[in-house]
């Protein structure tokens, strides 16, 4: 390997608190030169912390980060890029309205020169494009570009700039299977053209495949580091979280009636572009549908149709029989438990207490008569369906706000799953439409809500499941279709579908458009 | 330095902030007593005796407050619904007009109809003119995405001068000399006085009402669970089903109201008729209130008493000793900053970065 | 007023004269407002900086001070101004709708308190001697304007410039659209707001300034009386571009000025409405371009370091 180089980094003890929170403690390791170094753990753990650190975002309680044998100055972005470390951060950091060309420059030249040279960096952005093989128009509005083509942009932005050491936050998140695997060859490239590479996951098989060593992070703490050819993907799961965490236990289940039909429909913007275009789907009760797709092709105009807040400008959507109107207690009414995926601004109210939190689908009825809140009626369904759904936090006085994801989520699952109704099962939702329903949780609270929609389903309850995480889907779905550009698949059977072909649908191919390369 | 979100919030800071922004901001006003050259203490006294010194003194301070917490109430129910209502100078105006224009017309006997229909109907033409007026803008808002904050302030000035153009023609007293004014409403019209002697009526007692019966409507009922959740959150409230639109256009209509109310207390309370000088900007003033008030009904009351205070006291002390009465304003106006300074400590704490 | 009446009121010198100096206040406002919006902040403080600077510049020519030095007193008073609302807005990251509402109300009444102190008995403003016209320039309209009207007309391609071509513009561009973006960049957003913030402040006191120190020569309560708020419109109207903002003030201008002369000539329509006509536009501006106005992407979104 590079033995006698000096390390590309070298942390010593971070540590960070937010709060009462111990983001990062004491964290010491090491990135080689020319190695790519995997940031391993779950949502929660502290890996995006840790690289904010790096880059200047944060600056940490305590610790020391050398870069190439230098010290770093903390808590500036400037120097961090100064020294040569680059970030492509998990939520893109693109002004839209501007070209590619000005995402990229700007920063990098003085910014009290009286004119910006244009050729000569757009010149340069061209030959460095070149040689690491990513292709860009300069004069692109971001706008107009798709989310792949974001990612390229962001990691030109740290070529540009002459990165040495590259981080990358879950860049695979957003990514098809094909353009995950362009994005690995490019960072074969990025390694042998002198690049040191830190790249988060949460996906073992990923991190398994693209990096020489992995370094696990749990609750704060780095709990191991090891070569990944020597590395075991189940001790690192275990690792990972700390103790076995039970899988979803699927179940038999019979299919029963339709209970949701989506019938050549189409959904408009306000611009008129369709963002669902012919869409036919059929969900029985006790199915899961799993709709798989990259981010950005309709999921949400879908979930939003799903949820009462869209109508369609063509088709029909219908519920056991009955058409359904663009209204979100119309579909309430109609037993439809909705999960957004927009945890905190759509799914809760952040400025009301836990308990108008838990009412606030149902805060007409059964929770108020004549107009009046039902205060005390209120507070012990709020009370109920807490503890019934483990939702921790300061009590149903608090904020909803200072509920962590998990148990935000938990509480957003829980008025669905009951609907309004604190005791037994005298409520069993028909549909349910969970729009990311596990995006950014922690390995426990993934399993307690995939397991929650699998009880339902088996229950009869009908499920869509809209998730950017194929895995997941995959792992729990009976049907899968795929959205691409607002047009869905037909939904066909888990077991019928091949991780290439979903991959090929993703980003609308089909098998006979591959061309051998 | 960073400011760090609090886990939940300061109960502490939510009562002292309105006390430490009030500290400050009388602070900052003995700097401009100073440059003056009028003595602090003297000043102060004055202006505390003027407002609250004699059972005279609270009855001018308690009259002046009476528009204030209208306008006060008509700022906190919008802004909680996060409508950004700063055209309550125009509606006070509309609504006085439309009082006078009810019950002041036919050389003050207004329509041929029994006092005790005229004078409720007065005061509802007067709320409604008021919530007519702010409708516009919110339906620009809703239907076309126009902010409002402007289109209600350039209202203001077209209102101002539609009543300036009623006052010199059709609703101009030909009797009065001097300035422009209008028809005077008849006696009977007009608000009782509370204290003989005094300048003080009835028109507090509405305006108490309508604070506990804002109080009680926002905490619990329906429709303030609804108006709350859109000022929190409108896309979570659109979500869970309260219709968002129809929402904002109530509070709209509720805000306006109030404001248009006050116009009508006003008129019939002190002078009976209307002048253009009527309002010495009680509708920017009731923002100010609101948010001192945490845009709570109840606290909207005590804050239109200390508001008024200021503004009685600064008029009584003018006259003893050599300090402009904007010092009023310049009051009313740091408490505005310092109490959004103040309150961000609810929320936040400070950090080392 | 008939055709021919029209007509000739278009041929004459006079009434373009006077388009042109009603437009520069606004000019100065707009952009003025339109730097600090394109950087994210929205300044409803303009309508008190205004006061503010109309004042302070009366005040430093009155105490013997160049008619220049009132003009740079103005810009400082209203960079002073501007500095407390960029501190309140971006640090702190308090309302933008409140913070500037309460400038305003302080810069005017503190204002107004200075001037009853300073001259606590007039019954008439007292005078100063304003900027001469530049009647030495050949062209008709252009020289019967003043040296502060030039400035505003030379200030519009330079803020274009600076937005469009400098390093330095396009941060504050990206800063207003993805501040995420510009701290990526290691550039400071705070720092990168605050100045423009100041910066547009300045421009706002000069645009009162050119009320006391050129179009008139006194310093009168209620004198900018509405023309901050009609600035905050015609930004919006403008798409957020200097070009346009010229564009903009120019035609309000225009109607300004053709209804005050409308209002000398006989005819039974109240002067009121004739008053009312800016106000009005100023809306109806509003609600022509709701629909496509691409405000900032970041405008009156709050900035936190490191809350993503």
């Amino acid at each position: 390997m590079n033995e006698g180089k000096a390390p590309a980094l070298r942390l010593a003890g971070i540590t960070k608190r937010f709060g009462d929170l111990v983001a990062n403690d004491s964290i010491s390791l090491t990135l080689r030169s020319g190695e790519v170094l995997a940031l391993l753990g779950e949502n929660g753990a502290g890996k995006s912390t840790l690289v904010s650190i790096l880059f200047g975002h944060y600056v940490a309680d305590a610790g020391t980060i050398d870069v190439f044998g230098k010290l770093l100055p903390p808590g500036d972005p400037a120097a961090a890029l100064a020294a040569g470390i680059g970030m492509v951060h998990q939520q893109f950091t693109l002004a839209d309205n501007l070209s590619v060309q000005d995402n990229i420059v700007l920063g990098t030249q003085p910014l009290w020169s009286p004119a910006a040279d244009r050729a000569g960096p757009r010149a340069r952005l061209l030959a460095t494009a070149e040689k690491f093989g990513l292709r860009v128009d300069p004069s692109a509005r971001v706008a107009s570009l798709s989310v792949g083509e974001r990612q390229r942009v962001e990691i030109l932005k740290a070529l540009y700039r002459d990165a040495r050491i590259l981080i990358l936050d879950e860049p695979t998140s957003v990514l098809t299977p094909q353009e995950a695997a362009a994005l690995f060859a490019t960072l074969a490239r990025l390694v042998a053209g002198g690049l040191s590479i830190v790249f988060i996951s949460h996906k073992l098989t990923e991190v398994l495949r693209v990096s020489d060593r992995i370094a696990v992070l749990r609750a704060g703490k780095l709990v191991a580091t090891v070569d990944s050819a020597r590395a075991d993907a189940s001790a690192l799961a275990e690792l990972m979280v700390g103790r076995t965490v039970r899988k979803p236990v699927a179940r038999d289940h019979r299919r029963g009636e339709r209970v949701c039909a989506l019938t050549h429909v189409s959904v408009e913007d306000a611009e008129g572009a369709r963002e669902l275009d012919d869409v036919s789907l059929g969900i029985r009760a006790g199915e899961i549908v799993g709709i798989a797709g990259v981010s950005g092709n309709g999921q949400e105009a879908l979930a939003e149709l799903l949820s009462g807040l869209r109508s369609a400008r063509a088709g029909t959507v219908t519920v056991a029989g009955n058409a359904m109107p663009a209204d979100p207690r119309a579909w309430i009414a109609a037993g439809v438990a909705r999960i957004p995926a927009d945890r905190h601004s759509v799914g809760i109210v952040g400025d009301f207490s836990v308990w108008e939190n838990a009412i606030a689908e149902r805060y007409r009825t059964p929770f108020a008569s004549a107009g009046l809140l039902r205060r005390s009626a209120a507070r012990r369904y709020a009370r109920a369906l807490t503890d019934r759904f483990d939702v921790r936090g300061a009590g149903i006085d608090a904020p909803a706000r200072a509920l962590s994801g998990g148990n935000a989520q938990k509480l957003i699952l829980g008025r669905a799953l009951t609907g309004g109704f604190a005791h037994g099962d005298d409520f069993a939702p028909v549909l349910i439409v969970a729009s990311q329903p596990t995006w950014g949780l922690d390995v426990g609270a993934v399993a307690y809500v995939q397991q929650r929609l699998l009880d339902a389903s088996a229950r009869g309850a009908a499920i869509v499941l809209i998730s950017d995480d194929l895995d997941e889907i995959l792992a729990i779905a009976d049907r899968v279709a795929v959205i691409h550009a607002g047009r869905l698949t037909d939904a066909r059977p888990t077991g019928a579908w091949t991780r290439a072909q979903i991959g090929l649908a993703m980003v609308g191919a089909t098998q006979t458009d591959v061309v051998t390369a | 330095m960073r400011l760090e979100a609090r886990a939940q919030y300061s109960r502490t800071a939510l009562v002292v902030a309105p006390f430490a922004a009030i500290a400050f901001t009388l602070v900052v006003a003995m700097l401009l007593v100073a440059w003056a050259g009028a003595p602090i203490d003297e000043t102060y006294a004055l202006m505390f005796d003027g407002a609250f010194g004699s059972r005279f003194a609270w009855s001018e301070t308690l009259t002046r407050a009476t528009p204030l917490m209208l306008t006060g109430l008509s700022a906190a129910v919008a802004f909680r619904a996060r409508l950004w209502n700063i055209g309550a100078e125009g509606q006070l105006y509309a609504g006085a007009l439309a009082a006078v224009a009810v019950g002041g017309l036919h050389g003050g006997t207004g329509f041929d109809v029994p006092t005790y229909v005229l004078f409720p109907a007065m005061l509802a033409a007067a709320a409604l003119a008021g919530a007519l007026l702010l409708a516009i803008p919110t339906l620009l808002r809703t239907r076309m995405g126009v902010d409002e904050v402007v289109t209600t302030l350039l209202l203001n000035f077209i209102v101002l001068l539609f009543v300036s153009l009623m006052l010199d023609g059709p609703m101009k007293d030909p009797t009065a000399l001097g300035w422009p004014q209008s028809v005077a409403l008849r006696d009977e019209l007009m608000l009782d006085k509370l204290i003989p002697r005094t300048r003080i009526h009835t028109g507090i007692v509405y305006a108490i009402g309508l604070a506990i019966a804002l109080a009680f409507v926002l905490r619990a009922t329906t429709f303030g669970f609804e108006a709350r959740a859109v000022g929190a959150s409108a896309r979570a409230a659109r979500f869970v089903g309260v219709p968002v639109t129809r929402t904002m256009m109530i509070v709209a209509m509720i805000s306006g109201g109030l404001a248009g109310f006050a116009g009508a207390i006003e008129v019939a309370g002190r002078t009976g008729y209307v002048t253009l000088d009527m309002s010495p900007g009680y509708g920017y003033s009731g923002i100010v209130i609101a948010m001192l008030a945490g845009l709570s009904p109840i606290g909207v009351l005590v804050a239109a008493i200390f508001i008024a205070g200021v503004l009685v006291g600064a008029d009584s002390m003018s006259r003893g000793v050599a300090v402009p009465t904007y010092i009023a304003d310049v009051i009313v106006a740091v408490s505005l900053l310092s109490m959004l300074v103040a309150a961000l400590f609810v929320r936040y704490r400070i950090r080392r970065a | 007023m008939s055709g021919t009446d029209i007509a000739t009121l278009f041929a004459n010198a006079d009434f373009w004269a006077a388009v042109l100096r009603i437009a520069t206040p606004l000019i100065f406002g707009t952009l003025g407002a339109l730097l600090c919006e394109r950087a994210g902040v929205l300044n409803l403080g303009i309508e008190g900086i205004m006061v503010a600077g109309a004042f302070a510049g009366w005040l430093a020519v009155y105490q013997g001070a160049s008619l220049w030095t009132g003009v740079a007193v103005a810009a400082l008073v209203g960079a002073a101004c501007g500095a407390l609302h960029a501190f309140l807005t971006v640090p702190l990251a308090l309302s933008q709708h409140v913070a500037g509402l309460g400038i305003t109300l302080f810069a005017t009444s503190a204002s107004y308190y200075a001037y009853r102190v300073l001259f606590p008995n007039v019954s008439t403003p007292p005078t100063i001697e304003p900027f001469a016209e530049l009647s030495s320039v050949p062209v008709p309209v252009l020289a019967s304007q003043t040296a502060l009207t030039w400035l505003a007309l030379f200030a519009v391609p330079m803020i274009g410039w600076v937005l469009y071509r400098t390093p330095l513009g396009l941060a504050l561009r990206m800063v207003g659209e993805n501040p995420a973006a510009v701290e990526g960049q290691g550039i400071d957003v705070v720092r990168l707001r605050t100045g423009a913030v100041i910066a547009g402040s300045a421009l706002m006191g000069v645009a009162g300034s050119f009320l006391t120190l050129s179009a008139f020569n006194a310093f009168y309560f209620n004198m900018v009386n509405g023309r901050g708020w009609i600035c905050i419109a015609l930004v919006v109207f403008a798409g957020w571009r200097p070009g346009k903002a010229l564009a903009g003030a120019m035609l309000f201008a225009f109607f300004d000025a053709l209804q005050l002369r409308l209002q000398q000539q006989a005819g039974g329509i109240p002067y009121q409405l004739y008053l009312m006509a800016p106000y009005v536009l100023s809306i109806v501006a509003l609600v022509l371009v709701a629909r496509r106005a691409a405000a900032p992407q970041a405008l009156m979104r709050p900035w936190r370091k490191g809350e993503r």
